[in-house]
């Protein structure tokens, strides 16, 4: 993990509100696992002050890493607004990421809006390995243009809450289907809204299926020190709160209380 | 280990410090979260994460929210005890080559003495920092630090219960913080730091609630820094026993402004969320400063201010 200006090498819109921004660092690359995340400090002011949490959304070639957001605030505004060619500081790679299931098992990615950036990274180091992926947008037009990451087409099943593209519904629709549509236990991975995660979770549950879900939290460190991150844990672990920082962001599901 | 041409030293109450920029609490965990991003031999100390006799889990969350150049915390004091900070942490400060200061609170009067008394056994630990920021659970829940009378009673029972020097971290959130200062002086402190958070809310217009877990929480960060400096200002023309400045210092120039104003150190404090190399950004600026206006001794900018 490093703290260090890196290039911003290519920012560009590839859906409504949405950007992929493409960085050069070695380091971040060598160490980078799918569910890591960097601390983005979006300009060199104290106007917004803190740097803002991104995933890891995977790699181009050696040394780029790219990160995919949504435009929702201050600080993903000013991100939008960064050219390429710009230096920006990034803190990273960090916290937990998923544990990648042994050969032979299927996995079932599950992603809800910008959820759906782990799982790609995730999804390029599942290659050869079977799964599939499931993304739930609002509406056609958030999907975003993933042409950078070189992934199967195939392979990604749509739902959008207005039907405007795919499944008309949500997501976990299309995820009640695929379990039972598959004979053999699946591992599912999933990061989106917390209802959607829940409902995830309590699939798995009813299922008994291993799921790992990447949480959110409002953070000022990223690093364990600030102890801002803090989400309720399950009567599972022997603690009251996890830190999404550094107990995650990626946590077995039965670990978080929903 | 950096080197500077300024005679960066300050010497406050008993305790040497190689510069005056130290690590705020709770904001540098106990000195293991940032090591392999920051050295903090490299600044004049460190203050470590808040700790109580009994380990607290905190607030529930949301724990912070941002706000105009600066966050609101109600992180609830988390910590993991004195009794793990004595076994797991203390070990780790020893490889540290620059001075240490445990801060620690209660809910009791009993509570802050049992605390002190704990760390007795922690020559790694050179100096304690009282925070009275605290709810008084015998007085209704009353911060210790609005009252000069409580203020004074704290202080008095952390020394009788440690031979450490006794630094008492002031709460910004009383209508003159003057009697107080003098309070604490009275009893016995060696020094006094300030200001701790100021209390703030924030409220979420779409679903009408609070954005915090806890209603409230500390401001912290830029947004504070006037308020800080004046309170520091106010402080250093009341008592006699140094004053650390700490308050929303970000770059060198803010360090300036409260070592000027008579701080005779400063602490870094959400800078270091942003920045987790601020403090010794600082240190490097202050060095800087003075060379550039030949000013050998960084001591002798200490409470240069002129008013009119
Ligand atoms: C581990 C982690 C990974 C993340 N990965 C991505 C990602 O890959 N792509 C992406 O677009 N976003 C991601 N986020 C969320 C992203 O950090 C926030 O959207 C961003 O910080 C908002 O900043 P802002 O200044 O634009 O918005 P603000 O003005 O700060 O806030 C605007 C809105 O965003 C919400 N928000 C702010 N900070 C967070 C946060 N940390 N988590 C959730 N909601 C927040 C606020 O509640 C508010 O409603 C991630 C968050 C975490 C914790
Ligand atoms: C997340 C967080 C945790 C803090 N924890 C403590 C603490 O445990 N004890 C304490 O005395 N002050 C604590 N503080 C207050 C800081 O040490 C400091 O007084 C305050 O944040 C103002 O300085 P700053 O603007 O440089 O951050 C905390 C502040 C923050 C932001
Ligand atoms: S963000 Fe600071 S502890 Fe997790």
């Amino acid at each position: 993990m490093v703290e260090q200006e890196v290039a911003v090498v290519f920012n560009e819109q590839v859906a409504l509100d949405t950007f992929l921004m493409g960085l050069q660092a070695k380091e971040v690359v060598r160490e980078a696992a799918p569910g890591h995340f960097v601390m983005v400090r979006v300009h060199k002011g104290f106007d917004p002050l803190l740097r803002r949490p991104f995933s890891i959304a995977g790699t181009l070639g050696g040394d780029l890493f790219l990160i995919l957001y949504r435009v929702v605030g201050q600080g993903t505004g000013i991100l939008a607004e960064v050219r390429s060619g710009s230096r920006l500081s990034v803190l990273g790679p960090l916290g937990n990421g998923f544990r990648i299931v042994s050969s032979g098992t299927s996995s079932c990615l599950v992603g809800g809006g910008m959820g759906v950036a782990p799982l790609l990274f995730l999804a390029q180091r599942l290659n050869g390995m079977p799964f599939s992926f499931l993304a739930g947008y609002g509406n056609a037009a958030q999907i975003p243009a993933l042409d950078s990451f070189g992934l199967n087409p195939e392979t990604f099943h749509i739902a959008t809450e207005d039907g405007s593209r795919g499944h008309h519904g949500m997501v976990t629709d299309l995820l009640e289907e695929e379990v039972a549509r598959l004979k053999e236990p699946v591992a599912l991975f999933t990061c989106g809204p917390r209802p959607m995660m829940s409902r995830v979770a309590e699939l798995a549950l009813e299922q008994g299926l291993p799921c790992q879900v990447s949480l959110e939290a409002e953070m000022a460190c990223g690093l364990g020190a600030c102890q801002g991150c803090a989400v309720e844990a399950s009567s599972a672990t022997d603690r009251f709160y996890l830190h999404v920082c550094t107990d995650g962001p990626v946590l077995d599901a039965g670990r978080v209380a929903w | 280990m950096e080197s500077y041409i300024t005679d960066l030293r300050v010497e406050f109450g008993p305790l040497r410090l190689k510069n005056p920029v130290l690590a705020a609490s709770g904001t540098f965990g106990y000195g293991d979260e940032f090591s392999h991003l920051s050295d903090p031999s490299d600044m004049g100390g460190i203050v470590l994460k808040g700790i109580s006799l009994r380990p607290r889990a905190g607030n529930p969350p949301p724990r912070i929210v941002e706000t105009p150049a600066g966050m609101l915390n109600a992180i609830g004091l988390a910590n993991i005890g004195v009794d793990r900070f004595l076994e797991e942490k203390v070990p780790r400060l020893r490889e540290m080559d620059t001075v240490v200061i445990a801060n620690i609170y209660g809910h009791t009067l009993e509570e802050y003495g049992a605390v002190a008394r704990r760390l007795e056994v922690a020559p790694e630990i050179t100096a304690l920092e009282v925070n009275i920021s605290c709810p008084n659970v015998a007085q209704g829940g009353v911060a210790f630090g609005t009252d000069p009378g409580q203020s004074a009673a704290v202080t008095r029972c952390v020394l009788d219960n440690t031979d450490k020097p006794v630094i008492v971290k002031l709460s910004p959130n009383v209508t003159d913080i003057r009697p107080i200062a003098r309070a604490v002086e009275e009893a016995g402190a060696a020094a006094i730091s300030l200001i701790n958070t100021i209390t703030g809310m924030v409220v979420d217009v779409e679903t009408r609630r609070p954005r915090l877990g806890n209603v409230t929480g500390g401001l912290s960060g830029p947004a504070i820094r006037p308020v800080a400096l004046r309170m520091v200002y106010e402080a250093v023309n009341t008592v006699n026993i140094p004053v650390i400045g700490v308050g929303g210092i970000v770059t060198a120039h803010d360090a300036l402004e409260f070592l000027i104003a008579g701080a005779s150190a400063v602490q870094v404090g959400t800078a270091h969320f942003v920045d987790p190399r601020a403090g010794i950004h600082i240190v490097k600026g202050l060095d800087d400063y003075c060379k550039e206006r030949g000013i050998g001794r960084l001591g002798d900018l200490i409470g240069s201010l002129q008013v009119n």
